[in-house]
């Protein structure tokens, strides 16, 4: 009964943002996500998307409203969320094996498991015969892949991604998308991801958030209905196309209003 | 193609041989300035024959008096590296700690080491252990300043991930800011090197002791520039610089250790 409640995974009601005595960066933000959703927040620079993942990672505290991960606080739910940031954020004097081990090693994890866990994450990305590289061996798609099985590591149930492959040349950042989406048929959890790509956002999510800047307020929701899992030829059939060109009309409308 | 590699390899022979053939110049030029002075002036410069001859005759006294200022110079060195560590921890705990410590470090630095030896002697009397703390003093503060500047230069997306983990102060000191200090740490350790043999030198130059074998370097320059015995100083002054090659050569040889893996500072090796 429990499992089958409608409960969402993660909420936002009515969440404001300032730092300080900053102006407002966030406005009543409110949306919320069910188990299993992949949203995808875009929106013209300045609309504070990694603000609010920051907000949900309980990295930064909120200004006013409520955020609830997992009927927890954000900062009391620390384990049940992972982040992949913009930047690989590998410790460079670190094997890839030694990077990924580091969330469960900060989290006193023993040795062995430790190693088992590595292993998996790794052959998950594609990366298994990687393991004892060092990050500068390593190229930007494949450092960004050892972040994200670093993320895998603690077996998170939301997955935050800020921009994950906004630097990689777009052939690559195609072919983290799909692995990406493989990866998640595996292991569901819910992901919050932030781009400035529409295309990308329509390939990989279920629902898109377009939010409006200055402050960042929801502008609107967009429906992605694409079953999954999605391949190569859902980016290449002609209803794709036509949903990316309704949501960038969308994200165009949005930066018309400043 | 064999040209060009043919050329390659004369380029590399020539670049073996060059400093090599400088050095075999400059020993020429060494000659012909020796014998253009007038007789008066022929004991400023001693000849490289009679600096090779100074060395065998005061080959025991050059390699204890080593012996004396390489050990106070590895001493001082020593416990400039380890203390300096521990207060550049101090230090990067906040700006404010830095801020209420930096003009105090800085009066350390900037007062001269010949004002302070004299001090030093009646505080612990001449010999090592007034050599040690005057090379301590020389040593402390590059170390602590570049040290100190690592540990706070940690990457700010490494700590937004240390944050994110949770990780508790002493996880992040332990597992990023010090290994990601590693590169400043051994650049201070690398000047520090440097001036560690000098320091004992001029230590034991000024607050060494004569005493029982005790004396070292600077000793020895004092009792050889006194006796005008320039074959001798010449020889003096090529230990001490052979003593600093060592040191800087085994900190080089331990950060290539601690960094080449990973570093850029060391090149690319291909896997």
């Amino acid at each position: 009964m429990i499992e089958d409640s409608p409960l969402p995974i993660v909420e936002l009601r009515d969440v404001d943002k300032r730092y300080g005595d900053g102006p407002l960066i966030l406005d009543k933000i409110s949306f919320s996500a069910k188990r299993g959703d992949f949203i995808t927040l875009i929106g013209p620079s300045g609309c504070g998307k990694s603000t609010i993942l920051k907000l949900i990672s309980g990295l930064n505290p909120i200004s006013g409203g409520r955020i609830v991960v997992d009927g927890l606080e954000p900062s009391n739910a620390v384990e049940k969320l992972a982040f992949v940031f913009q930047e690989p954020t590998l410790l460079p004097w670190r094997t890839v094996a030694q990077n990924v081990e580091v969330p469960m090693q900060l989290h006193g994890a023993d040795a062995k498991l430790r190693q088992e866990v590595v292993r998996k994450s790794l052959s998950l990305v594609g990366l298994g015969d990687r393991m004892d590289y060092y990050p500068r061996q390593l190229s930007g798609g494949q450092k960004m892949r050892v972040s994200i099985a670093r993320a895998l590591s603690v077996s998170p149930r939301i997955l935050l991604l800020d921009e994950p492959f906004g630097a990689l040349d777009e052939m690559t950042r195609d072919h983290l998308n799909e692995e990406l989406l493989a990866i998640r048929q595996q292991l569901a959890w819910t992901a919050f991801f932030v781009t400035h790509s529409v295309a990308e956002a329509v390939f990989l999510s279920n629902r898109i958030i377009v939010l409006s800047a200055n402050p960042g307020r929801v502008h609107s929701e967009v429906r992605v209905d694409f079953p999954y899992p999605r391949t190569e030829e859902t980016r290449e059939s002609a209803p794709f196309g036509k949903m990316v060109a309704e949501v960038s009309k969308i994200l165009r409308s949005v930066e018309r209003l400043h | 193609m064999s040209t060009k590699r043919k050329k390659a390899s004369l380029a590399l022979i020539a670049r073996k041989l060059l400093p090599f053939a400088t050095g075999v110049g400059m020993i020429f030029v060494w000659y012909g300035i020796c014998m253009s002075l007038s007789a008066d002036q022929r004991f400023l410069l001693p000849t490289p024959h009679e600096v090779a001859r100074a060395f065998v005759e005061k080959g025991p006294a050059l390699w204890g008096a080593a012996l004396n200022t390489g050990g106070g110079a590895l001493i001082g060195f020593g416990l400039a590296v380890a203390l300096s560590f521990l207060f550049a921890l101090v230090l990067s705990l906040s700006p404010l700690v830095r801020a209420s410590f930096y003009p105090y470090l800085m009066i350390l630095q900037m007062t001269p080491i010949i004002v302070i030896a004299p001090i030093l002697i009646l505080w612990v009397g001449p010999g090592l252990r007034s050599v040690v703390i005057i090379t301590f003093l020389i040593c402390f503060f590059p170390m602590v300043v570049n040290t100190t500047q690592g540990l706070i230069s940690t990457d700010s997306n490494l700590v937004a991930f240390f944050k994110m983990c949770r990780a508790s102060k002493v996880q992040t000191i332990l597992f990023l800011r010090v290994p990601a200090a590693l590169p400043y740490f051994f650049t201070g350790l690398r000047i520090a090197a440097t001036l560690a043999p000098i320091g004992a030198i001029v230590g034991d130059y000024i607050a060494g002791n004569s005493a029982g074998g005790q004396g070292g370097l600077g000793f020895l320059t004092i009792i050889y520039s006194s006796q005008f015995q320039m074959g001798a100083l010449f020889a003096t002054a090529a230990v001490g610089c052979l003593l600093g090659f060592i040191f800087v050569m085994g900190v080089i040889a331990l950060s290539w250790l601690a960094l080449h893996k990973w570093h850029d500072s060391f090149s690319h090796g291909d896997t």
